[in-house]
């Protein structure tokens, strides 16, 4: 499976809990904190590392409030293998 | 062992301007807002793109998007959309315009638009009401919806049917693009982008009008939660407001 991260702005989130439903790994949450403009900011609670990076939450966020980052294999060391395998 | 390398997969488009929206927590403006800033992003057409913002909370699409904007007097977005890129062909322009500009005070603009064929894009933000006024019934108000202007609900006996927008300017031979999409779950937001990202290479390959009509959600008017809006929206517009293709000409395909 797929390892990724997201980055919530907490001064960006409305707190709408958008994100919270589509999440397939149930990893956000509404907050206990209040940003500057008086909503609660969603947080992300995910010690396991379950999240994925498929950005469903991301594609939902009306705020454009969440960044996805994503762990993805280097394309050379693939090349390089295949270099030693034709050598 | 592999190497892995982390990359971002998601952020926010350089069109879309560093600031914070005034919307509504969960207004669907802000999704479409960072729709049309990805497909300007991606076809590369910041610099030589001019806006047209209409009257209601959509207007403020004038701040939140790095791109050249004119504002129109109410419904009156695709008349000067047509004057703009007349007189600079070579520019880019579009409108953004709810349902209470577009298919209320303006229906004669964008039928006169359509019908002389002018070579613009439309994005047509359906929400079954007027948001920033306090939520009064709009011609796309579904029968029996309450508003503040129909608390016991639409009567279609006096008050008529809701309008369908994208079906209705389909048959011009002016129009070269029409469809409805919606915002309500992730592969409905992926198809909307594809139909902007469409509307705005019908524009780029002078084929005529380009019109999205997008379902958007309006929490706050409609009373429910930002959650509940959405799921709303999909079990009383889509049935009303199916969506799908209505007009796709040939060179787009």
């Amino acid at each position: 499976m797929a390892k990724g991260r997201i980055t919530i702005d907490p001064e960006r989130c409305k707190g709408c809990e958008i994100c919270t439903t589509v999440c397939v790994q149930q990893i956000i949450h509404l907050g206990d904190q209040f940003n500057r403009r008086g909503y609660r900011a969603a947080v992300v609670v995910d010690p396991e590392g379950k999240c994925t990076g498929c950005a469903l939450c991301a594609l939902s966020c009306p705020d454009t409030a969440i960044t996805v980052y994503r762990q993805e294999r280097l394309r050379e060391p693939r090349l390089e293998k295949m270099a030693v395998v034709l050598a | 062992m592999t190497d892995m390398q982390e990359t971002v997969v998601f952020q926010r488009p350089e069109t879309l301007e560093d600031t914070y929206t005034n919307y509504c927590p969960g207004c669907t403006h802000g999704t479409i807002h960072r729709l049309i800033a990805e497909v300007i992003d991606e076809l590369g057409i910041r610099e030589r793109t001019i806006g047209v913002a209409p009257v209601g909370c959509s207007v403020f699409i004038y701040n939140y998007q790095n791109v050249d904007f004119a504002v129109a007097a109410h419904g009156r977005a695709p008349a000067m959309a047509t004057g703009i890129k007349r007189v600079q062909p070579d520019k880019v322009v579009f409108t953004y315009q709810g349902d209470g500009d577009l298919a209320a005070i303006g229906t004669n603009e964008i039928l006169h638009a359509a019908s002389r064929g002018e070579n613009i894009t439309v994005i047509f933000v359906n929400n079954a009401t007027y948001g920033m006024t306090g939520g009064q019934m709009a011609p796309t108000t579904l029968p029996g919806q309450k508003t503040t202007s129909s608390p016991s609900g639409r009567d279609v006996e006096i008050q008529g049917w809701p309008m369908r927008v994208a079906e209705l300017l389909a048959p011009l031979p002016g129009v070269s693009y029409s469809v409805r999409r919606s915002i309500h779950d992730p592969r409905h937001i992926n198809n909307a982008k594809k139909a902007i990202r469409t509307a705005f290479r019908a524009q780029l390959d002078g084929m005529g009008l380009a019109l999205v009509e997008i379902l958007s959600a309006c929490p706050t008017n409609w009373h429910l939660t930002p959650v509940a809006a959405l799921e709303w929206l999909a079990k009383h517009m889509l049935p009303y407001y199916p969506v799908g293709d209505y007009k796709i000409s040939e060179g787009l395909q």
